[in-house]
This record gives C-alpha cells, sequence and structure tokens, in this order.
C-alpha cells in the first residue's frame, strides 16, 4: 500500500494534466517530482516534528545525563548512550553545553563520545523518514551500523586515554543547580497539546525552506540530469566511490532533512544507495560549524580523533549498505 | 526587579527564546531587566545541557527548548509573585 499515492496523482494532475507536460520531457519528470517530493516530505515532516516536541518535553538532556550517571556496569552506559542519542534531538549549538554538562557529571569520555556521534547520526529523519523513503530494510541496516559505529568509537576513544586533550579548565565539576520550575506544575492536557503543535510548527516552518531547495535541486537532478552522467562519476563501484562520497560531503552543510530528496534523485539516477547515503550523513554529521565550536573545549588532537572515528564510521555504513543491498532481491 | 536571562550563542533558537520572552513580558505586563548571555563561559556557569536556556532571578527554568510566552509568563508571575 503506496500511503503517498495520491500526492502522486495530485503531481501527475498538476505537470501532466494541467500544465501539459509531457511525462518523459526534463521539465515534466522534474516539476513532477518537485511537487510529490516535497508535498511528501512537508506531511512527514510535520507528523515528525509533532513526535520530536513530546519527545523533547519528557526527555531533556538533563534526564538522559542523569540516566548515564546512575551506577550500572559501564560497558551497558555505551549502549545506552547510543540509544539516548538516537532518541534525543540534537543541535549542534548544544554540542559544547552537552560535552561539558556530560564530562562534570562524571560520565566518561568514551560514553559521552558516542552519544555525540549517534546523535546526529541516527536522528529522528534517519528512523522516521527513511522507512517511508527507502523501505524498511535499509531503515534498520543504517540505524543499526549507524549505533554500531557510536559504541565502537566511544569505546575506541575511551581506550587512548586522550582525556589530557580535553580543556579542563572549562570543566566546572560543580554540583548541579537544580533545573526548576521546567515541569514545575503539568499544564493542562489542551495547553500541553497546543504547546507541542506550537513547537513542531516553529521547527516546520524553519526547516521547509531548506526542504524545498533541497527538493529543487533533487528535481534538477531528477529532471535534467542524464542518467549516463550520474552513473559515470558518483555511481562506479570502484572502492574510492564510498569515501569520495564522504569527502565531498564534509565542506557541505544541510538540514538532515533537506538534503534527502537530493540524494532521492542520485539514488533514482543509479548512484548505489549506500554511497548515497555517506554522502548524505557526511553533509549531515561533518559540519564544520560544529568542529569549530568543538574546538573550544578541545584540542585539536581529540577533535581530529572524533572527525576521524565519524568518517570512518560513515564510510562502513556506507560500504555496507552497498554491500548488503546488492544482495537483496 | 526581576531579571530574565537568554542563554544562547546568536543561533536562531536562542533568538526565537528572546521574542518568546519579550513577548511573555509585554503580555504579562511584568517590569523585568532583560540581558542576553552569549559568552560560551558564562552561558557554562549555569550548568545547562543545551541552549538556548532561560534563567529568572539566577533560577534556570528551561533548556534545550523555547517555552511558549504563555509558559514563561506564567515562570514570570511565579517569580514576581515571590518576591
Amino acid at each position: 500500500m503506496d500511503l503517498f499515492a495520491p500526492l502522486q496523482w495530485l503531481a501527475d494532475l498538476v505537470s501532466y494534466s494541467l500544465l501539459g507536460l509531457a511525462p518523459d520531457s526534463y521539465l515534466g519528470a522534474a516539476l513532477n517530482f518537485f511537487i510529490y517530493d516535497s508535498l511528501k516530505i512537508g506531511l512527514l515532516l510535520v507528523a515528525i516534528n509533532l513526535l520530536m516536541a513530546v519527545v523533547r518535553y519528557y526527555l531533556p538532556l538533563e534526564k538522559a545525563r542523569d540516566i548515564l550517571t546512575r551506577p550500572r556496569w559501564q560497558g551497558v552506559n555505551y549502549l545506552v548512550a547510543a540509544l539516548l542519542g538516537v532518541v534525543t534531538p540534537f543541535c549542534s549549538c548544544s554540542s559544547i553545553p552537552l560535552f561539558i554538562g556530560f564530562l562534570s557529571a562524571g560520565i566518561p569520555l568514551g560514553i559521552t563520545f558516542t552519544f555525540l556521534i549517534s546523535s546526529p547520526l541516527v536522528n529522528e529523519a534517519s528512523l522516521y523518514l527513511f522507512p517511508a523513503l527507502f523501505g524498511f530494510k535499509v531503515t534498520l541496516l543504517y540505524n543499526l551500523i549507524g549505533i554500531v559505529v557510536a559504541i565502537l568509537g566511544g569505546l575506541l576513544i575511551q581506550s587512548l586515554g586522550v582525556e589530557r586533550f580535553v580543556r579542563t579548565e572549562l570543566l566546572t565539576f560543580r554540583s548541579r543547580k537544580d533545573v526548576e520550575g521546567e515541569h514545575g506544575s503539568a499544564p493542562p492536557l489542551r495547553q500541553l497539546l497546543a504547546y507541542f503543535w506550537q513547537d513542531a510548527m516553529t521547527i516546520t516552518r524553519q526547516v521547509f525552506p531548506y526542504v524545498l531547495l533541497g527538493v529543487g535541486l533533487g528535481a534538477v537532478i531528477h529532471g535534467f540530469v542524464p542518467a549516463s552522467l550520474a552513473e559515470r562519476f558518483l555511481s562506479s563501484r570502484e572502492w574510492w566511490a564510498v569515501p569520495l562520497a564522504t569527502l565531498l560531503g564534509v565542506p557541505f552543510y544541510a538540514n538532515s532533512v533537506g538534503v534527502i530528496p537530493v540524494m532521492e534523485a542520485l539514488v533514482g539516477k543509479g548512484v548505489p544507495l549506500g554511497t548515497g547515503l555517506a554522502f548524505m550523513t557526511a553533509i549531515v554529521t561533518l559540519s564544520l560549524p560544529e568542529m569549530l565550536i568543538l574546538k573550544k573545549v578541545m584540542r585539536w588532537q581529540l577533535l581530529a580523533l572524533f572527525i576521524a572515528v565519524t568518517t570512518v564510521g560513515i564510510m562502513l555504513i556506507g560500504y555496507g549498505l552497498n554491500a548488503l543491498t546488492t544482495r537483496m532481491p | 526587579m526581576l531579571t530574565v536571562k537568554v542563554l544562547g550563542t546568536g543561533c536562531p533558537n536562542c533568538k526565537k527564546l528572546e521574542a518568546a520572552a519579550r513577548e511573555a513580558l509585554e503580555q504579562s505586563g511584568i517590569q523585568a531587566e532583560l540581558i542576553k548571555v552569549t559568552d560560551m563561559v558564562d552561558i557554562m556557569a549555569y550548568d545547562i545541557l543545551s541552549t538556548p536556556g532561560l534563567v529568572l532571578n539566577e533560577k534556570v527554568v528551561s533548556s534545550g527548548r523555547i517555552p511558549s510566552p504563555q509558559e514563561i509568563a506564567g515562570w514570570l508571575t511565579e517569580a514576581a509573585s515571590a518576591n
């Protein structure tokens, strides 16, 4: 059952019937893709943001920190940290407060990094948008590999004992002030629901222009870039395709949702799924602004290590998905 | 007088929080001094895990999200009557 069939019908109606464009013309295909994809992602975006508004309200980072500082065998905490990173929304502006806050609370460096790696890598887009766009198998594979990468990365960093590269002068190690009044008296349900809607729509309004931009770019690729061109440069099965795609993603930063339609279009043109996802993930997670921010709390050696681990992880996702999807019927 | 501090490095969310806080002040008619804290070291003094943050009379009332002006107005009223 294709949930989005009505949207496709609408897109066909507008581009082919109303505007009379031919389905196999460049403009027709591009416009059709644009209408369909922007509507589809737009709707999904609202739904996801509503869900994330609720999550953000009930699972603030403070709770994540509390969960990680409860006494238990530290090994389990790597898994917990990775899972928490998945569930909690992440904004790169939170990187520093989060990093410092976790370390100040006594959470080991490795576990903090597991959280830092999994947060942007496995996010609401990869959890809730992927099923609609790439199917459940890909979604499961991507998120599983992402979590494993985060855990292994954290373990690696922990084992290297690189705590000395943290700028400890910035850590306060004071007792936590309570975050009072946040959910002091629970607001009435109707007000709470209105708040969730408002929160979700604020973010949707903020993100949607980028989505349109992404869909526009995707539409151009979809309609105008001949398959042969894309195939020649990006869809190569040479071993260097994945690392190249990963590195290509570094100079760009895009919203995690806006970049999806571009990826969709590329994959539609014959780029292998793993390569495309590596490209997309690199765009979202390896962002220069976030690196510059993190540089304030760690020396370059640790930052370089973090970037290296994340990059290798992304390439693993790329290779893994390429290998596994070619075996699918 | 109440002091309201908006903690944030200048990203769009922080600006939204400032706008919401200003609206809450207008709505509630409470007198308060609104200060923007943008230096990371100063922000960290409040021990929040995620920006933007809202501080009322040196007490952190919210972090990591943008509460609605109504919610902020509620806290303002509480803080004002506690004085």
